[in-house]
């Protein structure tokens, strides 16, 4: 069991000053720890839950940081500071959603210090995993979370797979719902992944949350032009107003023609093991006036087939009410 | 090579978790060498086998086409070795790196495993003689003369079989043994997961007893990967073929009966399976 400490265990630490270097480390050293903004990584090394022999620390590579417009879209760097696009003119103007996601993320030290990357790649928050159990994620045959004693309440209602930990990330759902792809690189190359598929769950690989294996890098975030200048609606809801993950997060983008909803992205975080898109809400959205009735409806679509564990009840109503409010949002904006 | 993967649980005991999966890359290894082995081998027992050939029993009576096979058999068979493939693709691949949403597939083809040997255990019990898969001291005294004989000692070319020679009987017998320790155990993990079947309660048993069901469940697992190796190479032998064309349409022809079986052990008819 962890024991928090302030000297964090001994590691070989290499500070490479391009992502090539990065990569040929990542290659070189099975166990390698990627450290990009260090607030996540450094809640595990002085839990020493995890002790890596090695730390590649991203923080010299330049071209990993910065918002360059690209395209139709724009590109973030991973190593982008979260406050960086919480203030950048240009992403509040067309992807108001995702400056509102960054905003909403712990306090302004954290973000100027956090970055994009982390915030979407951190690991779960689950506090038995946390604390250093040996449950199915840290590699052991149990979830302490789901037993008829748990303390579940932050826990998953939807996507259980013997694991019920949630994703904590609040910018994830503003790029799901925003179409944006996840530029992943390797020693052999560089691909695209899309947002919503970079995420995987439990019942895929219960030690990973994103599908980046330990010898690839998450480099940057494109942002097609899809959604840029439509409607767009953030809300989280957590325990406290600041320094906090959400118990329940809703990301939402709406293409509209007078009241009418022509396409919609809708998506949820911190209700499963991944941030996610609501496509039979889209679907039923789609032709719809943006009103009170079809707000409601869509709340209800919404969660339908939750499972809720034995302390996380209370996640079905907020959840409901999120998707409701984001619709109704898109009636407020074009009354 | 570590067999077993122990962990300290929050009580600070050590527990079993599972098997390491290094017994996997084993299991392949093992099943490797075996097919080699046998392919080195393999000319010496031909050489015996045509030999037996040569003595065909006598052809009255016994029909053309001799049913070795029934259609329930068949299909319990196919329906089997269908849901034993996808277990152990769902359960080895993740865990050699193939990432894929593997546990719905893995606890449904292990329902249709269990449902389907469930079935094969009443429909053999009642419908046919135990006694032909049944192993007996007698099988392996023959086995043994008979892997003697095929390897130039001197000694006598055993009796012929009836309708499964030993080595059948013997992988019969260990696919029970393993299939039976993954089926029962499996049922046990079944409590660890979201299934509509059972209310989840990991508390079920303690940490070690759980410990131990999954090594359990993975040595069975990793010995159904060698069997499997094993049941697949010899099926698809130019000289076992007319076994596995058999399990496809039912039948042997009357020259491959009076070949390689003791018409007095096993007696065929037509149409109907004994």
């Amino acid at each position: 069991m962890p024991v928090i400490n302030d000297m964090i265990p001994e590691f070989d630490l290499f500070q490479p000053a391009d992502v090539d270097g990065a990569l040929e480390l990542l290659a070189k050293h099975d166990d390698a720890w990627v450290l990009a903004g260090g607030l996540d990584t450094f809640d595990w090394f002085k839990d020493r839950a995890k002790r890596p022999d090695v730390v590649v620390d991203l923080g010299a590579i330049d071209q990993l940081r910065g918002i360059r417009e690209q395209g139709d879209g724009y590109e973030i760097g991973a190593l982008t500071p979260l406050s960086d696009i919480e203030n950048h003119e240009a992403i509040k103007a067309k992807f108001p959603m995702l400056a509102q996601a960054a905003q909403a993320v712990a306090t302004p030290q954290v973000r100027n210090q956090g970055t994009l990357g982390g915030n979407i790649v951190q690991d779960t928050r689950c506090w038995y995993y946390r604390g250093g159990w040996p449950c199915y994620r840290a590699g052991g045959n149990i979830c302490y979370a789901d037993t008829p004693t748990s303390m579940n309440r932050e826990h998953c209602i939807f996507g259980a797979s013997r694991c019920v930990a949630v994703s904590p990330s609040d910018s994830a759902p503003a790029l799901v719902a925003l179409d944006a792809m996840m530029v992943v690189r390797s020693r052999s190359g560089e691909r695209e992944v899309p947002a919503a598929d970079f995420f995987i769950g439990p019942s895929t690989d219960i030690t990973r949350m994103t599908v980046l294996n330990g010898r690839e890098l998450l480099v940057a975030i494109r942002i097609p032009s899809t959604f840029a200048g439509a409607h767009q609606y953030f809300e989280k809801v957590r325990d406290r107003n600041a320094w906090d993950f959400p118990l329940v997060n809703v990301a939402a983008a709406f293409k509209r023609n007078g009241a009418t909803i022509e396409d919609a992205r809708v998506a949820v975080g911190a209700v499963a093991p991944y941030p996610m898109r609501l496509e039979a809400v889209e679907a039923q959205l789609r032709g719809k006036n943006a009103d009170e009735a079809t707000g409601k409806s869509a709340g209800e679509l919404a969660i339908k087939g939750a499972k809720p564990l034995r302390h996380n009840g209370y996640k079905l109503p907020l959840m409901r009410n999120l998707v409701m409010r984001a619709v109704r949002d898109a009636q407020s904006a074009q009354a | 090579m570590e067999f077993i993967q122990w962990a300290q649980n929050p009580w600070g005991q050590e527990v079993p978790l599972r098997i390491s999966w290094d017994l996997f890359w084993a299991a392949l290894i093992v099943g490797a060498v075996f097919v080699v082995g046998h392919l080195v081998i393999r000319p010496r027992l031909l050489k015996a086998s045509a030999k037996g050939e040569d003595s065909p029993g006598s052809a009255e009576g016994v029909p053309e086409k001799v049913v070795r096979h029934s259609m329930v058999s068949r299909v319990f068979h196919w329906v089997m070795a269908v849901a034993m493939l996808v277990l152990l693709v769902t359960g080895f691949l993740p865990q050699v790196g193939i990432q894929f949403p593997w546990v719905t597939a893995h606890w449904v083809a292990g329902l249709v495993l269990i449902a389907s040997i469930v079935f094969h255990m009443v429909h053999a019990s009642v419908f046919q003689s135990l006694r032909n898969i049944w192993i007996s001291p007698g099988d392996l005294r023959e086995f043994i003369q008979e892997m003697r004989h095929s390897m130039g000692q001197s000694v006598e070319s055993p009796r012929k079989p009836g309708k499964y020679p030993a080595d059948h009987k013997m992988f019969h017998h260990a696919a029970v043994l393993t299939g039976f320790a993954v089926m029962i155990t499996g049922v046990f993990m079944m409590f660890r997961i979201d299934t509509p079947l059972f209310t989840r309660d990991p508390y079920l048993m303690s940490d070690s007893s759980w410990g131990w069901v999954y090594v359990l469940h993975g040595l069975g697992g990793v010995g159904l990967v060698f069997l499997t190796i094993s049941h697949v190479y010899f099926a698809i032998l130019p000289e076992k073929r007319w076994i596995t064309m058999s399990m496809i349409f039912g039948w042997i022809s009357r020259d491959k009966y009076l070949q390689n079986h003791d018409p007095e052990r096993w007696q065929a008819t037509e149409g109907a399976e004994k």
